[in-house]
This record gives C-alpha cells, structure tokens and sequence, in this order.
C-alpha cells in the first residue's frame, strides 16, 4: 500500500549554482583512493602493501571485527601510497589506475534465485557491502544479521542536490537487479520512498519495493524522514539504508558480473563556473576536475557532498565514497561592518529577519561564515521546524550533554542521523554544533547499548 | 572603518591567552564583534549557517520595544503636564522631552549597572559576553513607575543580574525573567515607592495637583470600585502606568514586529490573552455587586500591564516554557491566574508580574509534561507496528 506523506516542516536553502542536466566526462583521475575515515567507527587493517598490483575488486583493507568486509579497489592499478596520520590511523589508500580495466571477475547471476547466504557473501567479497548503512548509529551494517526492513530514498532534497531521475537515467536494469538482490537480505520490506514529482520516472517503475511518497521540503528525501513516518526505530530494531547509488552497484555486480564504481556526480555551487554533471567513479582524485572548472574568484571552500552534511576537502583531494556530489562556495573568511544589524536583502535566512524574507524566489550566494557567535541555547521551537518528525529535538540534545542515556532512549536517539539534524544546525541562532553533538550521543549509545 | 578594524586586530594579542591584558578578552571581544561580524568560517558540521544570530535575534526585540518605550516618554511628560493643568500651553516637544529627561537616566542606569556585572562575569568566566542583557537592561526600565530613584534601578537591576542570571550560569540559563525579578524585588524590598497614586507621576515641582487630576491608575480605582476609565486614553496609553507599559498601541505595534519576525512566540501572546479573557469572563459570572469582578471581561486587557507582560515579558524564551504545547498551556494559566490575582487580591493591585513569575516557575514542570507525552506516545507507535 503505497502512501502519501506531506511534510510543512523543513526548508529549502535557495542556493546559487544548481547542477544543468548536461552530463559530461570527468577528467581521467590521476589516482583513485579509499578512505577508511568514510565509514564511521571502522577499524582497518591493510590486505595490500605499496606497489602491489589490483585488480577492480581486490580488497585494499577490510574490518578489523568482521574481516569478512573488505574495502575493494574501485580500478585495476598499483598501490601508489597509503597516507597515515597521527598515530598511524590510515587515512588514505591511494591507487594509480594502470587504464588496463582489470578486474576480479564474479559470476552472473539472478539475485532471486540465489540463497541470503550467498548474495551477502558476494557483496562483502566485491566490496559492495560497506554501502549499507545501518541504523541506529548509521553505521556499517553488521553482517549475518537480518535488518526488519530496508529503506531506500530515491530523492535526494538537500541543497543543490543532483536530481536522481537524471543520473540514474541508464541504470534502471541495474536497480532493479539490485533492489531484487536487498529484498533477500531482509524478512521485511525494501521501502522505496519517491518525491511527489518522480510519478512516471525510472523509479516509480520498479518492482518488489513498496514505495511511498513524500512531499515537502528538506528533509523529506532523507532517509531517516522515511523511516521514521512508516518503521520507527526503537530499541533493538535494526533498519538498513540504502543509496540508489550502491543499488545500482549491486545490480551491475550480478548482471555484469564485475565492480563497476562508475558513477555521475554533480558539481555544484555558486564559485562553478558551470554547475553540471559530470561522469566519474568512487573515490577519484578531484585536481583535475576542479582546476579549471571554479571561478577562482574569491577563497574557495570545496565540499565533498552538500553544504549540510558534506566533507569539507582540498582541491586535490578525492571524492568521497558516499558522495553524489561536490558542492563549492565561497570561505567567506571576511569581516562584515555591523553586519547584525543591516537590513540584509541579500542574506538568506530561515528567520524572517532580513530583508531577504520578502523575496520568496530568489537564490542566493552562501558562504562559509558562521555569522555570528556560539552561545547558549536561547530560542525555542527553532528546532522543530526543521524536522518533519515527531521528535524534541533540543530535549534530545540535551540528553546527550547530560550524558543521560535512558533520556537519550527515550527521546528518539535511534531514529536520528547527524544528516537529519543538519538543518537545525544550519539554522541555530545560538550557533550550537548539533551534529557534533548528536554523534556524540550515538558513540555513547553504541558504546553503552551496543 | 579601516582603521578602527586594523586596530582591533592589533590590539588582539593583547588580551589572548597569556597576553598582558587578558583580563580584557571579553570586552574586547564584545566590542569588537559589535561593530564586526567576525570572519570564522564553519570548522565542522554544517558548511553555511543562517545569518541569524543572537545580536540580530536581540536587536529586534529592542526595536519591537520602542514604540512602547518613545510613547512611554511622551506619556510621562503628559501626565506631568496634566497634573500641572498645563496640557493647553505645553506643546508635543515639551510633553516629550521632559519624558525623555527623565527616562534616560533610569535607563542609562540599568544598562550601565547590568552590563557592568554582565561583562564582568563573562571576564571571570572566559565566555563570550552575552547579548541578552541588551533586552533585559531596556525592560527594566520600562516596568518601572518614572519616579523611582535611580538607585533603586541600581540596586535592582544588580539583584536580578546576579541572583536570577549569573547565579544560575548566565543568558540561558535562568529560571525567572530577569526584567520582571529586577521588579518583584523592588516591589517587595520598597513598596512605598512601587506601589499607590503618587509614583506613577513625575510631580517634581508641582506643589499643587490641577483639579480633578489624580495620579491613581485605573486599576487602582477599579480595586476601589471605580470601574469607569476612558477606553481609548487606555488604548492610546494616555493613562498613568508604569513608563512601558501604558500604550496599548504601541505594544501591539512591538507584538506585530516579534510576530512577523518569528522571534516572539506568538502562541504564548494568544493563550495568555485568552487565559486573561477567560477568568474575566468567569469574573463576570459570579461578579454578584462586586464592582471589579463585573469589569467587562476584555477591559482588563486596557489597563496594567496585562499586554505588555503577555508580548515581552512571558514570551521571553528562556523562562517560558519550550515545547510548542508547554507553550499553550503555560500562556493560559499565565493570563488566567494575572486577572485572578489582580481582582481577587487587594494585596497585589498589578498580578501580572506575579503571575508570569509563578508560571516561569512551572514552565519545566509543564515542559516535563508535554516531553513525557511525546515519549508515551512514540513508544504507541513502536507496540502498533511490533
């Protein structure tokens, strides 16, 4: 039974530079890296020494707990180097693609004729497995556990996000084979949660799901959103997430039979010269994307995925695992003469205190300036705005910064992301560094609850 | 506006850590952030934040306060004037500027006094200094009736800057409404000089009141069963009062700026009036010959500082309660036991003061409440789907 959720909770951040939907080649990458700081809590241990040569598909390092996930190579090349730093915590694997595309070959087969057993085994020898995220926590699924259901959002409403219908245009085989792969992991449901705006696109199509739909404003394409209105996550429930993105990953490693980590990115934000898509693979080194695709107009900040929840990331550093996009704007590392109290036509603002809440369609150039100092909490029912759940929010944290772990529980710890609580912290008069906080909590309660 | 940045920047390392004057850091952080929005950039978390902040959240406040307050000045020197029977020759620049004389001293004191303690504590802490005084220090004076002595602003202020905030840890941290403590203490430490006909007038040099002039406000004559009062010189806020708190124009003007900006809850206004409304309408019913309780229900709203208390006083964020329904019920009972309070007991003529008080210190239990149902009913849904 498909449903419709309407959502008044959230905003949409009208930024400058969204992605034109003119797909184009990325240049080449010079290399190509994993890093085990993508996967939250992980502990790695090397399979590869420097120079070794790899195939697509051998593993590069696994999970120190569960050995049985392994991180593979997303190219066939030589280890060029394996950059550590303090105390020796790896950072980076680093391969040089040898441009030979060789990779470890797997067999090709109907995901729904094979056993649980053996589609996860194949997914954790590819490499593909540490793309389910699993919540609470939202961290790597933990293997040889069934998950009650599966949740896959197939929007993405964070700002200036690519548009899913676009990148996904030649992979609705591969979803499919891919969703029909997830639905044997799991004695539940796989949920497919689509925009109001996706009814004829390639996901309103696909079979074996149960969709439903969302409207409303940011966060409504986040995942935690979805689960929240139709599974909530209590103590002792295990949901996994799942990006459209590793969907498409997992159908290809059937049909095709080898990993293919090929992916379209948006590149985005108001310093790009041309915000568009551009066709690349996981993990790949963005120096020869971003030299001379910004405007170098001002100090630039460059993020690896959005302005919320991203990294950020040098101009030559590489593309995060997860990531679907690389959003740049400006440092905005300047003073601002009495900068409170102008009228602000040009300032966006969740607030209607500026100027700026008279021009409802406007969008805007956004930098990475705080605007202002941390304080305490101040200003009530800010929060709740911004999230379209049935959650205290200011409660919650509060718990967290009293260590309260019973109040944490109580008040929804499990259902919640840092992603989920972006906005909040966008939008904090006081400042306050929510998603800091709420990770804070989430390594208590995993530590304290497991 | 280069230079005086240049200089601010120079002046930095000074008061850092093992500078030589450290123990300047917070007001030199204060000014400087005053006149320049800083330039740090976002270090984890979210990349933009909004271009709200606390200065910009507690400017607009004082801006929604003004009318009250210029109207408040005018008023003061109106009800001197009448009192003088002198309202025929002095002109509207007179009226005012005698206001205005003797306004600003009360509020150069509050703010002086409170900053003062404010910057000190941030010193000795190491914070941030906070912006809320910037607030506090103009409601004080607005509560007050113009004759109070400047010490006693002094005094007061520095009781609820010490003993209401800092005590408790500072902005954000306090249990009561500091503007409305600095009040309470003044009402209970000197009644003589917050209470009665004579305060609520500027009489300096009148020897002898104009005929058929009394300084009593309306209220006060309602608790002696004269319930007559002009409704529009109530509205307009040409009534002796406390100087904020008499034009009822003019804190709707300020209820209109907190409202559009969203900085103002507008649930907690709306329920505390209707929670007014609703024990004056009770009032009504069994008034018997009690001339007070048969004041027509929506009078009460014209006279004290019912509205003024309902926009800026319970709405204070950090003494009210939070949750959006806290919000309802605590504005409710807030109006509700005002209006009980100030009619039924001749000991307190004004009960909003008392009233919010009392409902700051029930906002947690409230807050408890509304939290407890929000966890009972999550932990439904989670035995419908198990």
């Amino acid at each position: 039974m498909s449903k419709h959720f309407k959502f008044k909770r959230g905003l949409d951040i009208r930024l400058k530079g969204a992605a034109e939907p003119v797909l184009k080649d990325a240049p080449v990458p010079a290399t190509v890296a994993l890093k085990p700081t993508d996967f939250f809590g992980l502990i790695p241990k090397l399979s590869v020494k420097a120079d070794a040569e790899v195939k697509a598909g051998d593993a590069l390092f696994f999970d120190k707990y569960h050995p049985e996930i392994r991180f593979t190579s997303p190219v066939s090349g030589t280890i060029k180097a394996i950059n550590r730093g303090e105390r020796r915590k790896i950072l980076e694997v680093v391969v040089e693609p040898n441009g030979k595309n060789e990779f470890r070959p797997f067999p090709v087969s109907d995901p729904l004729t094979l056993s649980r057993e053996e589609i996860s085994r194949r997914l954790q020898e590819s490499g593909l497995w540490p793309f389910i995220k699993q919540r609470p926590y939202g961290i790597l699924a933990k293997p040889g556990i069934a998950p009650k259901h599966i949740f896959i959002s197939g929007f993405d409403s964070a700002p200036l996000a690519p548009d899913y219908e676009f990148i996904f245009k030649n992979d609705q085989a591969a979803l499919q084979t891919g969703i029909n792969a997830l639905t044997k992991l799991t004695d539940g449901a796989v949920f497919l949660g689509l925009s109001n705006k996706q009814s004829n696109g390639i996901f309103s199509s696909l079979k074996n799901v149960t969709v439903n739909t969302f409207e409303g404003p940011h966060p409504a394409g986040n995942v935690g959103v979805h689960i929240h209105h139709l599974s909530p996550i209590f103590k002792g429930d295990i949901i996994w997430t799942v990006s459209p993105q590793a969907v498409v990953y997992m159908g290809r490693l059937f049909k095709e039979g080898k990993l293919n980590l090929s992916k379209v990115i948006a590149l985005t934000g108001s310093e790009v010269k041309k915000p568009q898509y551009y066709k690349t693979i996981v993990g790949a080194e963005l120096t020869a994307l971003l030299s001379n695709t910004t405007k170098k107009e001002t100090h630039e900040r460059y993020i690896s995925g959005n302005v919320l929840t991203g990294t950020k990331i040098d101009p030559d550093d590489y593309l995060g695992f997860f990531d679907q996009m690389v959003t740049v704007i400006p440092e905005g590392d300047e003073y601002e003469l009495l900068g409170w109290a102008l009228p602000g036509k040009d300032k966006f603002s969740s607030s209607k205190t500026f100027l700026s809440s008279l021009f409802p369609k406007k969008e805007y150039v956004l930098t990475a300036n705080m605007h202002g100092g941390e304080r305490a909490f101040v200003l009530t029912g800010q929060y709740e705005q911004f999230l379209p759940m049935d959650l205290l929010p200011v409660y919650l944290l509060k718990a967290v910064l009293t260590n309260d772990i019973d109040r944490m529980e109580q008040l929804g710890i499990y259902e919640v992301v840092e992603e989920d609580l972006a906005l909040c912290e966008y939008a904090d008069t006081s400042k306050i560094k929510v998603q800091e906080i709420l990770r804070e909590g989430l390594n208590i309660m995993m530590k304290e609850v497991g | 506006m280069k230079a005086l940045r240049n200089f601010f920047e120079k002046t930095k390392p000074y008061v850092e850590k093992g500078g030589k004057y450290h123990w300047l850091h917070s007001t030199h952080d204060a000014f400087f952030t005053f006149l320049f929005v800083p330039k740090s950039t976002s270090k984890s978390g979210t990349h933009i934040h909004d271009f709200i902040d606390m200065k910009r959240t507690m400017s607009i406040v004082v801006l929604s306060l003004v009318p009250a307050l210029l109207f408040g000045m005018y008023n003061i020197g109106y009800q001197h004037f009448g009192a003088l029977g002198q309202l025929d020759t002095a002109g509207f620049g007179d009226l005012f500027l005698f206001g205005f004389l003797k306004v600003l001293p009360i509020i150069i004191v509050s703010y002086v006094v409170g900053l003062g303690i404010e910057f000190a504590f941030a010193q000795f802490r190491g914070h941030e200094i906070n912006e809320g005084f910037l607030v506090t220090g103009m409601l004080i004076p607005m509560v007050m009736p113009v004759t109070t002595p400047l010490w006693m602003i002094a005094v007061a202020t520095a009781f609820s800057v010490v003993f209401c905030k800092e005590v408790f840890g500072g902005t954000g941290m306090n249990v009561w409404n500091p503007a409305l403590v600095a009040r309470a203490f003044l009402f209970f430490a000197y009644p003589a000089q917050m209470s009665g006909d004579a305060v609520w007038i500027s009489a300096s040099g009148i020897e002898k009141l104009a005929d058929g002039f009394t300084g009593a406000t309306p209220m006060a004559k309602a608790v002696m069963g004269d319930t007559s009062f002009d409704l529009w010189n109530a509205f307009i806020g040409l009534i002796p009062g406390s100087i904020g708190e008499t034009s009822k124009l003019a804190i709707l003007i300020g209820a209109f700026i907190l409202i559009i900006t969203g900085i103002g809850s507008w649930r907690i206004m709306f329920s505390m009036v209707i929670g007014g409304l609703f024990m004056g309408v009770l009032l009504n019913l069994f008034a018997g010959d009690n001339a007070y309780m048969s004041l027509p229900f929506w009078h009460h709203l014209f006279i004290g500082g019912f509205l003024f208390g309902a926009v800026f006083m319970a709405t204070d964020p950090v003494s009210a309660a939070q949750a959006s329904k806290g919000k309802w019920i605590y504005g409710f009972l807030a109006g509700f036991l005002a209006i009980l309070i100030r009619v039924i007991n001749p000991a307190y003529p004004e009960g909003t003061m008392m009233a919010i008080l009392l409902m700051n210190t029930f906002a947690p239990l409230v807050d408890y409440g509304v939290v407890q149902g929000n966890i009972k009913r999550r932990l439904k849904r989670a035995n419908v789907k198990a």
